[in-house]
């Protein structure tokens, strides 16, 4: 089907695709140089679908078929060093044993691109999806985009290179292994030339010339030293410290990409997360990637029953948009947090980012988090609704913050 | 055209005065390699005591671009800077990877592997110091047999080293070749020719190290040569499975006169306790391999 939006986009085809085709797609259309990647499930057929556009000649890039995951994000990092733009992508151990990588992409500034396709960590073994993996790497510096459905998969690849590219910081797009990856649903996928239109070729901040000899990730001491010429040069924490500095910026960039984003192809992402009915809500759900779209429906059944319950979906949780968050929740006298991660001993991930963000605001909710769907285990709206109601008690007793998160679990 | 001391490359491409150890043989085996390469040439680097040639920030000892990878990373780096030059259309320029021992034989070895299967198109140098001595000297799987380091500091290493060249060689790639810093010229005409060939190339350098094996920093040439002398090391190159002994390695073969190898033990402060047994059983390896490579070669 083709559709014709002549105000905006010039062609969009709607297809049919799963998560890991729609990915591959947003990385067909940025037009990338440079693919490392290694199986691992859920994620495989992103790159096996990305070797067959190569192989077919759609796809003008170097694909190199690697020997693990650390390797591809070496191979990343080195490509983009000399000026490619590259991509990768991994799930869950894929993801761990690339962790080093992690912490080399950022810290040399390189405009990497990553789809995590989340999926639990062992042991014990489980192939199935939860969120445990990219929050585990939430420290290295990357920015990290959690995609709602298929859509928002291409769509986000495709914003991910002119974010990474303009504040040279490397971006993380995750969705959720089996519930997105491997689940087809309607995916508009723009033209080429309107790609072409919204995303420029990669600027690289650094190229390996032997015209222009450069030495790059030497060792760094902590305080700044003087160069041949006598300039005073960053030490290791001032590099450290532009780190930071850019993913605080960085939320300036995403939203005028996600509002550019949409003015060329109609679908705004001029926003760090997801509102749903917040206007008027007491109540709030807050859930990262596909869990946000349960807890829409969760949300209907509660209103039905005349609550006044919105939700609140993280798109970006990194930079964490504290902010704007404690501006969202302003009007709630209780938030409920589903987490498909957890930080052993403390609390779900997101959960203790909310409440860093509502520190110092007049916002005084009752905050509930729940762990949910941990390797693959079903979350149901109806159990979210169910955990709302229970929360809804501790309203009651005046009980702002627990010590430790309730399971949704047989124990 | 042989080389010698006056037709080759004038330029320097590493700069009078680095971080490292007096007596340096990496030194002396990088100069000859970059003025191999003549400045056309990319480097990546792991963490190693080449790192601290380079230099601290901002500061470079090299005037070659170069790129520091993480350990483990470095022919996966070279496959990257490879990968990158051709999607961007960039030709002539040689991408060098370079990796001690450990770097190599240990923690590289994967990646490596992979670059050599996938004939990746780089040059590959592991230069050899036989331990992990940016670290401050521990056990490598290049150590010898006897030798004491930091995690053998007492009975010395227990097994012998493995061999990394016939490693890479059994990849099937089209130039192998071993080399050593007390031979420039041989060294040097091994890395132009490597230059010139495509695919993956890998060429093992034997680089004594003075702090690490407890001898004279004086003596780092003198170690060298007596390791080829007694055939710890042997010179050769395998080019599309053609085995050539080389340069001293040649001249011993033809003359037969191979050292004993206790006369290079002996020299070394690290083999201080290694046992009469340990000796033989060196010995007994450094004849059968020897003996190979005599059998080998072609050019005798």
């Amino acid at each position: 089907m083709i559709l014709v939006n002549k105000k905006m986009a010039r062609k969009v085809s709607t297809w049919i695709l799963d998560g890991n085709h729609a990915a591959a797609q947003g990385v067909k259309l940025s037009r990338v140089q440079v693919i490392a990647a290694y199986p691992i499930t859920p994620q495989s057929p992103v790159t096996e679908t990305l070797s067959e556009f190569v192989e077919r000649g759609e796809l003008d890039a170097q694909y190199i078929a690697v020997e693990s995951e650390h390797s591809a994000l070496a191979v990343c990092t080195s490509a983009s060093m000399v000026g490619a733009r590259t991509f990768t992508a991994t799930s869950s151990h894929g993801l761990a044993y690339m962790h080093e990588m992690l912490h080399w992409a950022a810290g040399a500034r390189l405009p990497v691109v990553l789809a995590c396709v989340n999926r639990a960590i062992g042991a014990p073994w489980n192939v199935l999806n939860d969120q445990q993996d990219s929050i585990s790497q939430r420290d290295t510096g990357w920015i990290q985009i959690y995609a709602r459905n298929n859509q928002e998969i291409i769509d986000s690849i495709i914003q991910a290179y002119k974010i990474a590219e303009s504040v040279y910081v490397p971006v993380m797009v995750c969705y959720d292994g089996y519930v997105l990856s491997h689940t087809e649903m309607p995916v508009d996928v723009p033209a080429q030339e309107d790609v072409d239109r919204f995303l420029p070729p990669y600027k690289p901040h650094t190229i390996l010339d032997p015209a222009n000899p450069k030495n790059y990730n030497l060792v760094t001491l902590a305080n700044p030293r003087v160069n041949a010429e006598g300039v005073l040069c960053h030490g290791y924490m001032e590099l450290r410290y532009l780190l930071q500095e850019a993913l605080q910026n960085s939320r300036e960039t995403i939203i005028r990409v996600g509002r550019e984003f949409g003015e060329l192809f109609g679908r705004s992402y001029a926003s760090m997360f997801w509102e749903d009915r917040l206007d008027d809500a007491d109540i709030v759900i807050v859930a990262m990637g596909s869990l946000a779209m349960e807890a829409i429906v969760a949300a209907d059944m509660l209103r039905e029953a005349g609550y006044k319950v919105g939700v609140l979906g993280l798109r970006v949780f990194r930079p964490f948009p504290k902010a704007d968050v404690a501006k969202a929740l302003k009007k709630s006298r209780l938030v409920v947090i589903f987490d498909k991660n957890i930080s052993y001993g403390l609390e779900g991930a997101t959960c203790s980012e909310i409440k860093s963000a509502l520190y110092g605001s007049s916002v005084r909710a009752v905050i509930r988090n729940f762990i949910v769907g941990l390797g693959g285990r079903d979350v149901k709206a109806r159990e979210l609704v169910d955990a709302v109601n229970k929360s809804l008690l501790s309203v009651k007793e005046g009980d702002l913050n627990k010590e430790y998160p309730e399971w949704i679990c047989d124990i | 055209m042989k080389t010698n001391a006056v037709n080759m490359t004038e330029k320097e491409y590493l700069l009078p005065g680095n971080r490292t150890c007096p007596g340096c043989a990496l030194s002396l085996a990088y100069r000859h390699i970059l003025k191999a390469l003549e400045g056309q040439v990319i480097v990546t680097v792991p963490a190693s005591c080449l790192t601290v040639l380079h230099g601290m920030y901002p500061v470079t000892s090299v005037t070659v671009p170069c790129v520091n990878t993480p350990f483990a990373s470095t022919a996966a780096s070279a496959t990257g800077l490879v990968a990158g030059l051709k999607a961007l259309g960039k030709e002539g320029v040689t991408v060098l990877a370079i990796a001690g021992d450990g770097g190599t034989h240990d923690i590289g070895i994967q990646a490596l592997s992979a670059a050599a299967e996938r004939q990746n198109d780089f040059l590959y140098i592991c230069y050899d110091n036989e331990g992990y001595m940016n670290t401050g000297n521990q056990r490598s799987g290049s150590t010898p047999l006897g030798a004491i380091s930091g995690t053998t500091p007492i009975l010395g290493k227990q097994q012998n080293q493995k061999d990394i060249t016939a490693i890479m060689e059994a990849h099937g790639i089209p130039y192998v070749a071993t080399a050593n810093a007390s031979y420039p010229l041989d060294l040097y005409e091994k890395v132009r020719k490597a230059r010139m060939i495509r695919g993956a190339r890998f060429i093992h350098v034997f680089t004594p190290c003075s702090p690490g094996w407890s001898f004279p920093f004086s003596d780092t040439i003198k170690i060298g040569k007596l390791a080829v002398e007694t055939g710890w090391v042997i010179l050769y190159e395998v080019e599309d499975g053609i085995f050539r002994l080389t340069s001293a390695s040649a001249s011993i073969a033809k003359r037969d006169n191979l050292r004993p190898l206790r006369e290079y033990l002996m020299e070394q402060g690290r083999f201080k306790n290694i046992t009469e047994e340990q000796i033989n059983e060196l010995q007994g390896w450094v004849n059968t391999r020897w003996k190979r490579c005599l059998d080998r070669a072609v050019n005798l």
